[in-house]
């Protein structure tokens, strides 16, 4: 059990995170499909984390909490999975190398266990992030 | 009573489903069953009917709220905003119609700003490469109906693009693969165990951000030398195992996605995978196709592309159209600060661009188009809903390989409320207006003269 464990971040599309898309970001549905983090049962137990409690990911980018649950699509330890949408874009690496694309896919982060900080609904936290 | 209407287009993902029914009132007012679409085109045509859905455009208030005002005003604020900029990023355009997109690159044109479409943070690699080394490809038609080696790189079309297999790639019957998915032989490579990689006849696991050596190994095995003993987490046995189901297709295609065209390497990544196409096609016959996200993507492209000549990230601010990913991109223009007004339309930056981009537009005047709240409108100046495209308004839609296809009117949008190619043709004038009473010299006045 650790304090913080280093991972590396991929996102992308789940059925989920579609559907609550088009019922609407602003609804709560859409922090329950996105506001996650995808981690390997190994690396669970490395952190020393309950499934379904909340979790501060961070990068050289930024900070986020969301929900940690067990992988979905796994096994695949050492990497994690937010699906696409503000949480994970809270913290993804920004830098095109000069040719127009964030590098959306493999960013390393730190996850540490954060229980009692709250999920932001997406419109909260991306009105909050673009003020600091 | 209810009517049903057939042949509805899906305006949802690349895929265009062209077979939906949808039953609606006999007013024509309102949705009531959809049939056929997979559970996000479902939820998308079921959310138009919305009862909190918001119906007249909103300006943001200095302590944040928002107050309704009229088309009229949103029309004149938009105007003012684009005409007064030196140099507007005007982005988005991939849930819309051909025909929005078009007048709004007259607009573009007028006031000189940038038009980049959600290309940028989705397949642009994919067209940089396609630019550097071409592209063997084919329609998803010939696929059903040809196709018997299938392969999905860094795509999981399960969740992204959920009716494909069924349609198109896998499991349909075509002219000569009668036995469906029985016949084919699906590869699926990607860093996770997906659900598409669950069902695949053979699954390569790779290591996150190792798919250029995966591509290379392939193109090592084809020509039989040797491997070392693991790439890319892969060991070389299933490599080669992998290159002689390729090389013994009767005809295979690359379907790919995210996962390539965002990880490390991007547009090399597709150079590779494009160039992998090329080398089988001297055993077989081998098709790559890009696994397009918004359902009218392809169609911002193919406008751009027969407007200016490119297919997305055109700096217009110089009274030509110029093309330079990484300079006119829209993350790098946000980041460096270089440009001074923000309109988005049909697609949604606030939630889908790195947050350090996003506060870069709140801090900028702002327009945002969009029959949803989305991040984006919550921290635009201007919010202005519209009719949805596909569901309340008809327009020209194109499928991920290239095919047009014209979308349906299902329902009546809710009373008053304009479509975007409505609104946009009347800021169109209302620049123009603008504009020819600008201070002769100006690059834009001259544009607008000689026009």
């Amino acid at each position: 059990m650790a304090d913080s464990i280093s991972l590396n971040l991929i996102s992308g599309r789940t059925i989920q995170q579609g559907v609550a898309m088009e019922g609407g970001k602003e609804k709560p549905a859409y922090t329950d499909a996105c506001g996650i983090i995808e981690i390997d049962p190994a690396d669970i137990k490395r952190l020393g984390v309950y499934r379904n409690t909340n979790v501060r990911v961070t990068s050289d980018y930024g900070t986020v909490v969301v929900k940690a649950i067990e992988a979905t699509q796994g096994p695949h330890p050492g990497l994690a999975y937010i699906p696409m949408g503000p949480w994970a874009n809270a913290v993804v690496n920004p830098n095109t190398y000069g040719m127009g694309m964030p590098t959306f896919k493999g960013t390393p982060i730190q996850v540490s266990i954060a229980t009692n900080e709250p999920v932001l609904s997406s419109v909260k936290l991306v009105q909050k992030l673009v003020k600091e | 009573m209810a009517k049903t209407v057939t042949d509805v287009i899906c305006p949802f993902c690349g895929t265009l489903c062209d077979d939906l029914e949808v039953q609606v009132s006999d007013d024509g007012t309102k949705i009531l069953e959809v049939y056929n679409a997979c559970a996000i085109g479902a939820e998308k045509f079921l959310h138009s009917q919305a009862k909190d859905r918001i119906t007249r455009p909103r300006m943001q208030q200095e302590d944040g709220s928002y107050k309704e005002v009229s088309y009229d005003d949103a029309i004149e604020y938009t105007a003012q905003m684009l005409a007064n900029a030196k140099k507007p990023l005007m982005y988005g355009w991939s849930s819309t119609s051909c025909e929005a997109q078009s007048v709004g690159h007259e607009i573009a044109e007028t006031v000189g700003g940038v038009v980049d479409n959600t290309a940028t943070v989705c397949h642009g690699s994919s067209l940089i490469a396609i630019q550097d080394v071409g592209i063997p490809s084919c329609t998803l038609g010939e696929i059903k109906n040809r196709a018997d080696v299938v392969i999905f790189w860094g795509c999981n079309p399960s969740h992204a693009h959920p009716r494909h297999l069924s349609r198109y790639s896998i499991f349909p019957r075509g002219f000569f693969t009668g036995k469906g998915h029985k016949g084919r032989k699906m590869i699926v490579v990607d860093p996770r165990n997906t659900d598409t990689m669950k069902m695949a006849d053979m699954g390569l696991q790779l290591e996150q951000g190792r798919d250029y050596e995966l591509l290379s190994a392939l193109r090592v095995a084809f020509r039989g030398e040797d491997l070392p003993d693991v790439v890319a987490g892969i060991p070389k046995e299933r490599i080669f195992e992998a290159a002689e189901v390729m090389k013994n297709a009767r005809f295979g295609v690359i379907f790919f996605g995210m996962g390539v065209t965002q990880t490390l390497g991007k547009n090399h990544n597709i150079d590779e995978a494009i160039m992998v196409t090329k080398d089988l096609n001297e055993f077989t016959k081998f098709s790559i196709i890009a696994m397009r996200g918004h359902y009218n993507v392809t169609g911002s492209g193919a406008v751009l592309g027969w407007q200016f000549g490119f297919p997305f990230a055109t700096d217009l601010s110089r009274g030509f159209a110029r093309y330079n990913p990484g300079e006119t991109t829209s993350n790098d223009l946000l980041r460096r600060g270089e440009v001074d007004a923000v309109f988005v339309l049909g697609s949604d930056p606030g939630a889908h661009f790195p947050i350090s981009s996003v506060r870069k537009i709140a801090r900028l005047p702002s327009v945002a188009v969009d029959p949803h709240i989305t991040p984006t409108t919550e921290i635009s100046k201007l919010h202005v809903p519209v009719a949805f495209v596909g569901v309340e308004v008809g327009g020209c839609c194109y499928r991920m390989d290239n095919v047009p296809i014209e979308s349906r009117k299902v329902v009546e949008p809710p009373e008053g409320m304009m479509t975007d190619a409505e609104f946009l043709t009347r800021v169109r004038d209302r620049v123009g207006e603008l504009k020819a009473k600008a201070p002769v010299g100006s690059p834009s006045t001259a544009q607008v003269q000689g026009a």
